[in-house]
């Protein structure tokens, strides 16, 4: 993963993915490209493959033990599933948040520090340097600068999914995956990550899932539209909600379905 | 499947039987049938109360037997052939060793077994294989662990009667009551926070260790504890190990002989027969066997309650 | 952006020098963790079996299967078996008429008529009895049950199968109330619901719904308790002694397998000896015996597991 690469401002280059759960498929045939410090929202009914899609991403739905992947993922020119890369350096370049906030039943301070001390940071100064970046970053740092110490679950629902924003910034990644990260949360919190969603995309590429066609509206440049594992449609975000091409995606957006 | 059939038609017939019922129906048949449901209720509370009426009788007497010689003396002295020169100083240190042995033993080895069992191993014929052998092992009288504990630590390793050969037959004895706990502990734990590390690019290891362990800890204690306690009353194993009542000494360090409080109180119990004052001996040494079993499940019950996490 | 670089670059450095290094150790030091328990059982099995050999090249079966227990006597040691079998019965059978229908109304009690309240009150009072050492139990049995039964009995014998096999009831009752509560309790409320509906009343609801839907699992905590009181060891050995006569009267002493196992390890049988192996060989009959209950246990839970 060379930097030279990274100019040519594709970050990931999917090429022919299928995704089988055991004997159900549950991606066809996907080609897509994703790009730099863009918001990339992907969306579609449920059951329609869009979670799983992103969870190959950073190659956390091989989890699953029954899962079968072909195709190959392009990540700044490398493919994801080829024996030389390590999927733990990978999933530090491309941090996730999850549709429910899951920070660890630890402090703030730990839950942040998290990936830097597993990573093999040790030194106390640096810590802190994380500390204070992450959390401005992810928007929390004033409301828990002086609780740093208190356990996350004290947290309320959208404050703990900032936290879990600012725990896979710690790492300094490129990408960041959302899995609908606004599901569980009322619309004062959800305004809140959107804003910050906004401002990330200056520093980061995001590929969001999410159910809500308004929110992708909102914050995407670019949306994708699937449906029963299908890429149907995918063009900025403009053109799909004004003039889709494709039928199907008119009939979602328009709700006749879904 | 047959049997869902089987209560349907069950049920069909019981309404069948009601519909015909309909223009025959009585008052005086239902009045019967509360009364009899009525009888019946007390009848089975009253096992209830049975089973715990005889604890209470059971508590009350040894109670009873040790009143006059539970005295802050009878903790501190030694053995003496006098029933009121007695005391169980040796045993007490005996139990406390023993559980020195047991209780890292234990837990490493059943937190690790659990460990492998549901992070490593969940399919595959070993795994099965070894799951089933545990169920089993519960299920071996805790009599047969001595004639192994005899055999293998106090011939084979030539342990003899020592803490360290009680300390590791009490040990395996227990092991999957931990082994049990800890899986169900560990099973508890919410996948999302394994997802959550898995995503930080952390290793399966490093899930396990920094976040899977810590939450599932309170449930890994509380089986060690309810284990560790049932060795502290354990008895048949170590006296097939021919652990004597008669030490006078005290025991130094692992390799020693020693006694311990179950063994003390079934040579009293034995020795009534010679000299009633045993009987009360024996009792007294059950009371503070229970004081700590009880103190011991009190301290389960409360981690349990305090660190039980909802997520 | 100065750190940031650095953060990469560390996490980097780390990764490609600790690359499955301890990853690839873990599960194999886990696995000889998970063998201790293998071992263990492998352990027991090769105990029992080497010395039980040893016995039966000194011992005919014929007289192993005999009712002359005689193993300490100087001349011409004999070894039957059957009047520890015979105990061992007798015992579990005292025991199970008592932990069995006691165990089983309670556990009735306590899943179809208990409320919420009570039951969370009695469940762990109950729970106290299965967690007291049997060493309690043989101290009780000896020195409170056997001198009340005796005002009963005249005929009693200071030491009897009558009472550790009461006590060793009372002991069971936890364990048959709450296998058979639990498996009551996974009938489905639907079901007893609906029988409640049709104008049931809750003991008819009870014994022709709930129960016959549970029989499995009720059948198998007996059989569990069974094997409990086959395997228990201190009770007996304190109050039932170890008279050795072969005999049907439970107001005597009879010897258990345990209990002999417990005699002749304190005792001085000598190394070497027909006493001495004939240890491992009660030990081996023993074990085969709770093995078989407790397959025998898993079996119907499986074979007879209601679906729904």
């Amino acid at each position: 993963m060379t930097n030279e690469m990274k100019d040519t401002g594709i970050v990931y280059d999917v090429k022919g993915l299928d995704l089988w759960y055991g004997q159900d498929q549950a991606l066809k045939n996907i080609n897509m490209q994703i790009y730099k410090n863009q918001v990339t929202a992907v969306i579609g009914p449920s059951g329609c493959g869009k979670s799983t899609f992103v969870k190959t991403l950073n190659r956390m739905v091989e989890n699953i033990p029954i899962v079968k992947i072909g195709g190959e993922i392009l990540y700044h020119g490398e493919n994801i599933f080829d024996k030389s890369v390590m999927v733990e350096e990978l999933r530090t370049k491309v941090g996730m948040v999850f549709q429910k906030p899951n920070p660890f039943p630890k402090s703030i301070y730990e839950n942040v520090l998290y990936g830097p001390k597993i990573h093999g940071i040790r030194d106390k100064k640096v810590h802190m340097e994380i500390l204070e970046t992450s959390l401005k970053a992810a928007a929390l740092w004033d409301e828990v600068k002086d609780r740093l110490d208190d356990n996350a679950y004290g947290l309320s629902g959208g404050q703990q999914q900032r936290l879990c924003i600012a725990r896979a910034l710690a790492v300094q990644p490129e990408v960041i995956l959302m899995d609908e990260p606004t599901s569980a949360l009322d619309p004062i919190a959800t305004q809140k990550i959107e804003d910050l969603i906004n401002q990330l995309k200056e520093d980061y590429s995001i590929i969001i899932v999410t159910h809500s066609m308004q929110q992708a509206g909102r914050i995407s440049d670019k949306t994708a539209f699937f449906l029963m594992g299908e890429l149907i449609e995918y063009d900025d975000t403009s053109k799909i909600f004004s003039n889709p091409a494709k039928k199907q995606t008119e009939d979602y957006i328009t709700g006749r379905f879904g | 499947m047959e049997n869902q059939m089987k209560i349907a038609a069950k049920g069909a017939m019981a309404s069948r039987k009601r519909e015909n019922l309909h223009f025959s129906i009585n008052r005086s048949n239902i009045s019967k049938r509360v009364r009899r449901n009525n009888f019946y209720r007390v009848l089975f509370s009253l096992s209830t109360v049975f089973a715990i009426g005889m604890l209470m009788i059971l508590l009350y007497q040894v109670w009873i037997d040790s009143v006059g010689w539970l005295t802050p003396g009878f903790l501190t002295r030694n053995l003496s052939i006098f029933p009121e020169k007695a005391g169980i100083h040796g045993a007490i240190l005996g139990t406390v060793y023993l559980m020195l042995v047991v209780i890292p033993v234990t837990i490493l080895l059943g937190v690790a077994t659990a460990i492998y069992l549901e992070e490593y191993a969940t399919k595959g014929r070993i795994a099965a294989f070894i799951r089933t052998n545990i169920t089993n092992l519960a299920s071996v009288p805790s009599v047969i662990f001595g004639l192994l504990g005899l055999a293998v630590f106090g011939r084979l390793l030539g342990l003899g009667s020592s803490i360290l050969a009680g300390g590791l037959t009490l040990s395996l004895l227990v092991l999957p009551i931990v082994v049990v706990a800890a899986q169900e502990a560990l099973r508890a734990v919410p996948g999302f926070l394994r997802e959550g590390s898995y995503a930080m690019g952390a290793s399966k290891w490093t899930t396990i260790w920094r976040v899977v362990l810590p939450v599932a800890l309170p449930g890994v204690l509380t089986g060690g504890i309810l284990a560790v306690s049932r060795a502290i009353g354990e008895t048949a194993p170590l006296v097939v190990l021919g652990i004597p009542t008669l030490i006078m000494r005290i025991p130094k360090s692992l390799g020693d002989d020693f006694t311990a409080l179950p063994i003390q109180i079934y040579y009293w119990t034995l020795d009534t027969v010679l000299t009633r004052e045993y009987a009360n001996l024996a009792a007294a040494t059950i009371v503070v066997l229970l004081i700590v079993l009880f103190m011991m499940n009190s301290v389960a019950i409360v981690i349990r309650n305090k660190y039980q996490r909802r997520f | 952006m100065g750190t940031q670089t650095d953060v990469r670059k560390m996490i980097h450095d780390n990764i490609v020098n600790n690359r499955n290094r301890v990853d690839k150790l873990v599960p194999r030091i886990l696995f000889l963790a998970a063998l201790v328990s293998v071992v263990t059982t492998l352990g027991i099995v090769a105990t029992l079996i080497f010395d039980s050999v040893k016995f039966f090249q000194m011992v005919p079966f014929s007289q192993v299967f005999s009712t002359e227990l005689a193993p300490l006597r100087a001349e011409n040691p004999t070894f039957g078996i059957l009047p520890l079998i015979n105990g061992t019965v007798f015992s579990s059978l005292i025991a199970m008429a008592v932990a069995g229908p006691v165990g089983l109304t309670a556990a009735i009690y306590l899943s179809q008529f208990a409320s919420e309240r009570v039951r969370n009150t009695l469940k762990p009072i109950m729970e106290i009895l299965a967690g007291i050492p049997t060493i309690v139990y043989g101290f009780f049995a000896y020195s409170f049950v056997t001198p009340i039964l005796m005002k009963l009995i005249p005929d009693l014998g200071a030491k009897n199968v009558l009472s550790p096999g009461l006590v060793m009831g009372v002991m069971i009752i936890p364990i048959v109330a709450s296998l058979s509560e639990d498996a009551m309790n996974s009938v489905p409320k639907t079901i007893s619901e609906g029988a409640l509906g049709l104008g049931s009343t809750k003991f008819e609801v009870a014994v022709k719904v709930v129960l016959p839907a549970a029989i499995s699992g009720i059948l198998a905590s007996f059989v569990l308790g069974i094997s409990r009181a086959i395997g228990e060891t201190m009770i007996v050995t304190i109050a039932s002694g170890s008279s050795k006569a072969f005999t049907y009267d439970i107001t005597q002493s009879m010897q258990t397998m345990t209990s002999y196992i417990v005699e002749f390890t304190s005792g001085d049988a000598g190394t070497g000896t027909a006493g001495y192996y004939s240890l491992y060989a009660v030990g081996l009959i023993l074990l085969l015996f709770t093995l078989v209950m407790n397959l025998f246990a898993q079996y119907i839970s499986h074979r007879f597991r209601e679906e729904y």
